[in-house]
């Protein structure tokens, strides 16, 4: 146990380990690309959907019934599928990804939106603002913290499943753990795992960073 | 692309219901033993403020390792057995379970608290008696949850040979064959549904308060 933890830290500091094509900073690059395209594409989809869901309060049971299906969607089933009908790119893991992401963003943007008291939203209505300024003025600066939750849970489970990538032969941090799978070499692929859950942990403070920043006006409201 | 191939299907209902059950014989352990590791967490979280940002800090740091990489972690200890996977699994139910159920605790109103303290009750009695049956929805909202999520996630389990239906995702990607894997992968949503639907009706069965509340209603 004692070896093992010495070759892990000898594995993550040699220099050697940290340069070249291969190397913990070119495959920290190709995670975080992979994780933030993902993560952007699912709130591009997801974020209009959440807010029209939440907006007209109609079609609920489709943000309901999508976290659930999400939920259930095996990722790696789904890979293998899309890998199988469109062949060797990065589309089978950037779909993979965002079916992960898009279902979180969506339920947590609704929850955040039925959140809004309703007194408030009849208010605005009633000194005339239209519909449309209800949910940029009113509603979506009101539901923005759950709607931050949504993408910050969202991001950690796609940096951590963007592993994935490795299994389709891309890069990212997950080469290390399928390399060392199956090359029998526990140190790389305990490398591989820790650097994966830093970089969602340190990915995840962030966005609370930028979450602070956003609502530096009313700390009480930031989570 | 190739089209499905129907003829599979009838030709392997026996694999298909012995992949079935082997994945719910990983997925079903994994989430009693979540439970009975969670609860207990969960109620020195409600309990002791002081540790709550720990227990509830840990879960979520636990939760961001990758699936897989826990199981091949636990190879070491485990070894190339059910049990690694029942235990990774069992690792990832927990950020939801203790969430929930600390959730749950402090949804408890206090006066029923006090109520039954008051009439003499011990703290542990209450908790049994008083503050886990009220908080039982919203548990019950996290084991949902966390058995919808195991039962997709057993899948990655097939990496070390221990995957239910995630064996026929194995299987469709080394022989480029579509078939097996929309086949385990609609066999896992059906799984994941049924498996919600149960627990819905445990719920039902586990809270007659709830029922009666809403006839007189």
């Amino acid at each position: 146990m004692l070896q093992l933890l010495s070759d892990l830290v000898h594995w993550l500091t040699s220099s050697a380990q940290w340069s070249g094509p291969g190397g913990i900073t070119a495959r920290l690059l190709e995670h975080i690309q992979y994780s933030l395209l993902a993560t952007l594409a699912g709130a591009v989809l997801a974020l209009p959907l959440g807010l029209f869901i939440g907006h007209t309060r109609r079609f609920a049971f489709l943000a309901i019934n999508l976290a659930g299906f999400g939920r259930a969607l095996p990722t790696v089933g789904l890979v293998t599928l899309v890998f199988l009908a469109g062949g060797l790119s990065m589309w089978p893991v950037y779909v993979a990804l965002i079916a992960l992401a898009v279902p979180v963003i969506v339920t947590n943007t609704y929850a955040g939106m039925t959140a809004v008291d309703p007194d408030v939203t009849d208010a605005a209505r009633g000194v005339g603002m239209t519909g449309f300024q209800v949910l940029w003025q009113i509603e979506l600066p009101l539901a923005l913290p759950l709607v931050m939750t949504g993408l910050r849970l969202a991001m950690i489970q796609v940096v951590s499943t963007a592993t994935i990538a490795a299994y389709v032969s891309f890069g990212g941090l997950g080469r290390y753990i399928f390399d060392g799978l199956a090359q029998r070499d526990l140190v790389q692929v305990l490398g591989g795992a820790l650097l994966v859950a830093a970089l969602a942990v340190l990915l995840d403070l962030a966005m609370a960073g930028v979450q602070r920043s956003l609502f530096r006006h009313r700390p009480a409201d930031a989570s | 692309m190739t089209a499905i191939d129907w003829a599979w299907f009838p030709d392997h209902i026996g694999d298909m219901t012995t992949l079935t059950l082997d994945h719910l014989s990983i997925a079903v352990p994994a989430v009693l033993s979540g439970l009975v590791i969670a609860l207990p967490l969960a109620v020195v979280a409600h309990r002791v403020r002081k540790l709550r940002g720990l227990i509830l800090g840990a879960s979520n740091v636990l939760f961001t390792v990758p699936s897989l990489a826990f199981f091949v972690l636990l190879l070491p200890v485990t070894g190339l057995t059910r049990g690694t996977a029942i235990t990774g699994l069992t690792i990832y139910t927990l950020v939801v379970l203790i969430r929930n159920t600390v959730e749950g605790l402090d949804s408890v109103p206090a006066h029923a608290r006090e109520a039954s303290l008051a009439m003499g009750s011990r703290p542990l009695r209450t908790l049994l008696t008083v503050e886990l049956p009220l908080a039982l929805p919203v548990i019950m909202a996290g084991v949902r949850v966390a058995t919808v999520m195991t039962i997709s996630l057993v899948s990655v389990a097939s990496y070390i040979g221990y995957g239910g239906l995630g064996q026929l995702f194995t299987d469709g990607f080394q022989r480029s064959y579509t078939t097996p894997v929309i086949a385990g992968v609609l066999l896992t949503l059906l799984l994941a549904l049924l498996a919600d639907a149960v627990l819905v009706a445990v719920q039902y069965l586990c809270t007659p308060w709830a029922r009666h509340r809403t006839k007189e209603a």
